[in-house]
């Protein structure tokens, strides 16, 4: 079966964890790994697994006479945006794992469809990915004037990237919810937790709804959506049923459904605990092979 | 036996303490986030009246703590804050912001609304997530305090390591926050100390206390002693868990001492009793729940929900608290307390 070339910038832990993910790919043939680092851990690794990989960043990747179908980018925000404009004129299609929030935003239990065409898609956060399905349920089956979620995860899981630039996490965020998950008002809160051992990622989404809403209805949406995104992130799970309250006034006066959500990651190269990382790199093997999905079934074989 | 000084060193010329009342922000989660308009101007009208320097106002969580998560304020904060700063006539006014909650943004918006002195939190292990923010209060010409939160967690060496990446940068005292009521006289003492001796010149040391044992005034003046130049506390205790150090109890007893901070003593004692009592739904009492919580070393603002929770769930809420000290929760993480009553309505269901 013919597979769509791809190269993953950034050696880091997240880049990592996404090759080990690729290797299993049937669609995806991970070849470049480029770092910025020539003592990186991550492109020793790369080479060992029999990939090309560059030290000397993206000048190098763009400089080949191959190009790759498909890229990754695992470094951050503030490196996205310069590179960006660099892959478009090379005519390379660029999923983004950083906030960074230049091209659309893609869930692929949300809204997988809609933005495969883009130049680059952008993974929202992993707070967001493992949110704004549920938001998108719920707001399939009513109206939803405002969602908020809370995101914990252990310290040793977040990043110098996610420290210094906590407040893009929470605005992407919070804008995911809005423009993906349908609600009329989004708000994210993260929370870095440091017991030892490190728990596991843990979401919770809190919906306001209507006080007549079919909660039935609701619940279905929830469980059905929570078995769409285990499909591709196997260690994704619901902790217990929806809950439904009633109007009250520490709840501002609305009817609303908590949902609380677990994400254990598959131990690919980071530890289960690191469920927020193992759900982004997930979330891009599943863009990524749609895309590829897409384009072979266009060209009937090589691309 | 030889009787240390009461004060390590002195905060200015004028003042050896500077006293800050949080009656408005930390007593927020004793009201569950319902203060009107007049609860803010007549409590800041007493205290600043009484001499108080700093008052805090914001929702108990901080900015943007209005939520789902928290619990919705009756009031925006923002008027709460213009109005906290139209009625002072001498205290400045402070907010509090959570990195993860509250953006760069809000402080903007604080700092519109007339608030003079940013007082950003993080756990205390996780003091890095601050440094954007510290930027930003700094730059625009706003006072900042740091809140190193839980702070009975981790040992003094490590507490001040996390002080000194909060002075770095851009935070002007940095405060030893005990944010489950934990801590007992020395190891206060320590931490402060700590502190003290990483800092240096370079930031001022603050202390915030929790009545969950019945020690947040010993615990202050033993900071007080270590060297802290500013401490917090909330009138008539007005606070989360069991309440804060009581300003007016505090004030009291440095007075005997000798030690100055400004406030009148009797101006403070009459407002805990008819100004800021009558505002609260009820006084904060060290009773199941809260001491349960300096016992097992849990964040203060988990108590209301904790007791809403075991009465919506028919759960036991002291259970619940138990939990939450085992699985070492840190602050912001109210949506887990309804995560383990869920799991203890299952267990009582299976049994």
């Amino acid at each position: 079966m013919p597979k769509l070339t791809a190269a993953i910038v950034g050696s880091g832990n997240i880049g990592t964890d996404l090759l080990y993910k690729l290797q299993r790919s049937d669609l995806i043939e991970a070849r470049w790994m480029i770092g910025v680092d020539p003592d990186s851990e991550g492109l020793k690794r790369a080479k060992d697994l029999g990939l090309e990989a560059s030290h000397e960043g993206i000048d190098w990747l763009l400089a080949q006479d191959e190009k790759p179908d498909l890229l990754f980018e695992a470094t951050s925000a503030y490196v996205y945006r310069d590179n960006a404009p660099r892959y478009r004129e090379a005519g390379i299609k660029a999923i983004d794992l950083t906030p960074a929030a230049i091209g659309p935003y893609v869930v692929p239990a949300a809204n997988m469809d809609l933005n495969l065409e883009a130049d680059d898609i952008n993974l929202v956060t992993c707070g967001g990915q493992a949110t704004i399905p549920i938001v998108h349920a719920i707001s399939s089956v009513v109206h939803v004037p405002y969602a908020e979620i809370v995101a914990s995860v252990s310290s040793s899981s977040a990043g110098p990237g996610t420290r210094n630039n906590i407040d893009e996490f929470t605005r992407t965020t919070s804008r995911g919810i809005e423009v993906v998950g349908g609600a009329e008002r989004g708000k994210a809160i993260i929370i870095l937790n440091p017991a030892d051992p490190p728990p596991l990622m843990r979401n919770t989404v809190f919906c306001s709804i209507p006080e007549d809403a079919d909660t039935d209805a609701i619940a279905t949406a929830i469980l059905k959506r929570v078995d769409e995104v285990a499909q591709y992130v196997p260690g994704y799970r619901i902790k217990s049923e929806p809950q439904f309250d009633g109007p009250s006034d520490v709840n501002g006066g609305q009817a609303r459904v908590a949902v609380f959500l677990e994400v254990e990651g598959a131990g690919d190269f980071f530890p289960p605990y690191a469920g927020n990382l193992d759900i982004m790199t997930a979330a891009a093997t599943r863009v990524g092979e749609a895309i590829a999905a897409a384009r072979i079934a266009k060209t009937g074989k090589d691309v | 036996m030889p009787v240390p000084a009461t004060v390590g060193r002195t905060y200015s010329d004028e003042l050896d303490l500077r006293i800050t009342d949080s009656s408005l922000r930390d007593g927020s989660h004793a009201k569950r986030h319902q203060f009107s308009l007049d609860h803010v101007s007549s409590i800041v009208a007493a205290l600043d009246d009484a001499g108080v320097p700093v008052i805090e106002v914001t929702h108990g969580d901080g900015l943007g703590g209005s939520s789902f998560n928290y619990g919705f304020s009756l009031t925006p904060e923002l008027d709460m804050i213009r109005t906290a700063v139209k009625t002072a006539k001498r205290a400045k006014i402070a907010f509090l912001m959570l990195p993860g909650l509250g953006t760069k943004e809000d402080i903007r918006a604080a700092q519109d609304a007339g608030g003079q002195i940013c007082r950003i939190a993080t756990h205390c292990t996780e003091a890095d997530v601050s440094r954007q923010h510290f930027g930003l209060a700094r730059e625009l010409g706003l006072e900042t305090v740091g809140f190193l939160m839980m702070s009975h967690t981790i040992s003094p060496e490590e507490l001040a390591k996390q002080a000194r990446i909060m002075a770095d940068a851009g935070c002007q005292c940095v405060y030893v926050v005990d944010s489950a009521g934990a801590l007992i006289m020395e190891q206060t003492y320590d931490r402060v100390a700590a502190l003290v001796a990483e800092l240096g010149d370079d930031a001022q040391v603050g202390f915030h206390g929790h009545e969950n044992l019945g020690l947040g005034v010993a615990n202050s003046l033993f900071a007080a002693r270590a060297g802290a130049q500013q401490i917090d506390g909330s009138t008539r205790r007005f606070g989360a868990g069991a309440g804060n150090t009581p300003v007016e109890g505090f004030v009291a007893v440095i007075d005997k001492l000798g030690v100055k901070t400004g406030i009148d003593v009797r101006k403070i004692i009459s407002a805990a009793e008819h100004v800021v009592r009558p505002a609260m739904d009820g006084e904060c009492l060290l009773d199941e729940l809260s001491l349960t919580m300096g016992y097992a070393g849990v964040y203060s603002s988990f108590l209301k929900h904790a007791d809403r929770l075991s009465k919506r769930y028919d759960v036991s809420g002291a259970e619940m608290l138990i939990r939450c000290g085992e699985r070492k929760l840190v602050g912001g993480q109210e949506d887990q307390l309804i995560a383990i009553a869920l799991e203890l309505v299952e267990e009582k269901a299976d049994a």
